[in-house]
């Protein structure tokens, strides 16, 4: 049983724990076939099984990686950090909550802004961080997403916005459902003035998040199994007490259902997101 | 008068069945004594109760059955009112209606969440809570509105947007999505009235305008005490817990600079009065109208981004430059 612990530290510290991107030990248990994959292969092979194509989780700074042109694309905004206006506390508080994830992750909140190039075409990209606080949007993502699509149309370049969330931040209250006003308000402005917006959909993005920005792409991209929605499977279970049907909720579902324009594989994401940028600007 | 709604007030309720009770008494001599005295006490049992109001009660007084709902403000307030029906692609939703009436000496368009009233009207009405042609229905009407250039006026009550299945299959998130960009941009005034329950996207997906109000006894939240207390506590019955947290009620909302005004209630709350709150309420709407109808249109689109924009509460630490690459 040895070979599934780990015994020693692994020297690559993969920093974005979700609950299915943990390669703890040298061998993963597949989220979708079960099998058990050597972690190595499953790194070199972008997070994807190589069995059955299962996407794993990925954090922000691998997706980044995966789409950015650039080593170290330069980083805005990272000078906002969050606040605690309604000082909020449940069993724990809401500042013990934040100092927490920014120890785990070493991220000041749940949102990466970059500017960059895919295959040479400059873009300004947001990525959410699945893995602080669930991605919830706070006045901090709220802030440094508009900021990020203002940039985009003061520079006239288009904008990627890469979601993992659970939706609104709910230990800022009101304001995180703000945010979801806030960004739009932004967007408006660029669908007005002709410079695209990709939005780019990962496991999992519901809530406020796919209530507002995330539905909001000139396409909407989503990575294949992605759980997408507004309310969570548990809460419409309890609604309708009854079980939900397979593959309900998920990219190809969304796809069927006309609310995506494509499901692309983590491999050719990159490319493809160049192709589309290609056409739009 | 459904004492459930808001327990706290059983002592109110009974007290006033006393006087309903009296006033059916034949004219005698001590009769209009004993209404008079029972008067006074309602009166002073209502300031000692409602002066005291945790957040959970007053959200129980948001969700009151007896609150006025939005047609009971369009049916006292506006006149030659037209009620239009459906999305044009899948359906009606009657937990949202929508249409067109004359108020304040001028034709607007309205749209509003409406809670039925009684099991039937409730299940009809799926309690308040929209389906995606709703939302798609109230985004119609507001495109309407920007067309024939009609102010809209929004009534906002709903515990939230229906999490089912086939509003899922339809794209709930997709129509209140496309309702956010919509209403950033709509070329005309909004006002929004704020008066019961503000169910957080199910809510904001008509809640978007240049002025934002809310009663005095409304909420506004991300989500409800019971959803909050079920994920944070694990235990639903700490909703009281989770009011208090989630500060949602009208003067927290004020102070987060959400709302710009709070239109107060009579005492003990619009149920116990309706007509009076709904008298409040139409004061202050064509107050609001007054400011904004006929405001330069670009004007009023860059105050509006302004005061979206705004909205959140965050510091600035300056940090080092550069990338910090993976897990570095």
């Amino acid at each position: 049983m040895a070979w599934f612990r780990k015994s020693k530290k692994p020297r690559e510290v993969v920093k974005e724990r979700g609950r299915s991107s943990v390669p703890e030990g040298l061998w993963v248990r597949c989220g979708g076939c079960r099998e058990i994959i050597y972690a190595k292969e499953l790194k070199h092979n972008q997070q994807i099984c190589p069995k059955c194509g299962y996407h794993f989780r990925i954090g922000a700074r691998e997706r980044i990686a995966l789409l950015i042109d650039e080593q170290s694309p330069r980083e805005l905004f990272n000078d906002i950090e969050p606040d605690d206006p309604l000082e909020f506390r449940d069993s724990k508080t809401y500042r013990a909550r934040l100092e927490e994830s920014q120890k785990r992750t070493g991220e000041r909140d749940a949102v990466v802004v970059i500017e960059g190039h895919v295959e040479e075409k400059p873009v300004v990209m947001a990525v959410l961080v699945y893995s602080f606080m669930g991605g919830s949007m706070g006045s901090v993502v709220g802030e440094k997403i508009t900021l990020a699509a203002e940039r985009a149309l003061a520079r006239r370049v288009p904008l990627l916005i890469v979601s993992a969330s659970g939706g609104a931040r709910m230990q800022e209250g009101v304001l995180s459902l703000m945010q979801m006003a806030k960004i739009s308000s932004a967007l408006a402005r660029l669908r007005e003035s002709g410079v695209p917006y990709l939005s780019i959909l990962t496991d999992p993005t519901t809530g406020g998040v796919t209530a507002s920005f995330a539905m909001l792409g000139d396409l909407n991209i989503a990575e294949p199994g992605a759980l997408i929605g507004f309310a969570g499977p548990r809460v419409i279970e309890q609604t309708i007490r009854e079980s939900l049907p397979e593959g309900f909720q998920r990219s190809e579902f969304l796809l069927e259902h006309g609310f995506l324009d494509l499901v692309v594989a983590r491999g050719e994401l990159k490319e493809t997101v160049s192709r589309c940028l290609g056409h739009l600007s | 008068m459904a004492s459930t709604d808001a327990p706290f007030e059983s002592d109110l309720v009974d007290l006033r069945r006393r006087i309903a009770e009296l006033e059916e008494f034949p004219e005698g001599t001590g009769r209009r004594r004993e209404i008079e005295r029972l008067r006074v006490r309602l009166s002073k049992a209502t300031v000692e109760i409602y002066k005291g109001l945790s957040r959970w009660q007053k959200t129980q007084v948001a969700r009151h059955s007896e609150r006025p709902h939005t047609l009971d403000y369009i049916e006292a307030l506006m006149s030659d009112w037209v009620e239009i029906h459906g999305d044009r692609a899948f359906a009606d939703d009657p937990a949202i209606v929508a249409g067109f009436a004359r108020f304040a000496g001028r034709s607007v368009a309205v749209v509003g969440h409406q809670k039925g009233r009684g099991t039937k009207e409730r299940i009809r009405r799926n309690f308040g809570q929209p389906r995606p042609e709703g939302y798609r229905k109230a985004l119609r009407t507001m495109k309407l509105a920007e067309r024939f250039g009609l102010p809209l006026v929004s009534f906002v009550d709903t515990p939230g947007a229906y999490p089912g299945l086939g509003a899922e299959e339809r794209g709930q998130a997709e129509a209140i999505a496309s309702n956010l960009i919509e209403m950033a941009a709509l070329r005309t005034p909004i006002l929004v009235m704020v008066t019961g329950e503000g169910g957080s996207g199910g809510a904001l997906g008509i809640g978007m305008g240049d002025r934002v109000m809310m009663m005095e006894y409304a909420t506004y939240s991300v989500i409800s005490p019971e959803g909050c207390a079920a994920i944070l506590w694990k235990d639903q019955e700490k909703r009281a817990e989770a009011a208090e947290a989630l500060k949602l009620t009208a003067p927290d909302i004020l102070e987060l600079g959400v709302v710009d005004e709070i239109v107060p209630e009579p005492p003990g709350g619009a149920h116990a009065d309706p007509a009076g709150a709904i008298r409040r309420v139409g004061e202050r709407l064509a107050a609001a109208l007054e400011e904004v109808a006929d405001r330069d249109i670009d004007e009023l689109l860059e105050a509006r981004y302004t005061r979206f924009r705004a909205l959140g509460v965050l510091q600035a630490k300056p940090r080092k430059r550069g990338f910090r690459a993976l897990g570095g």
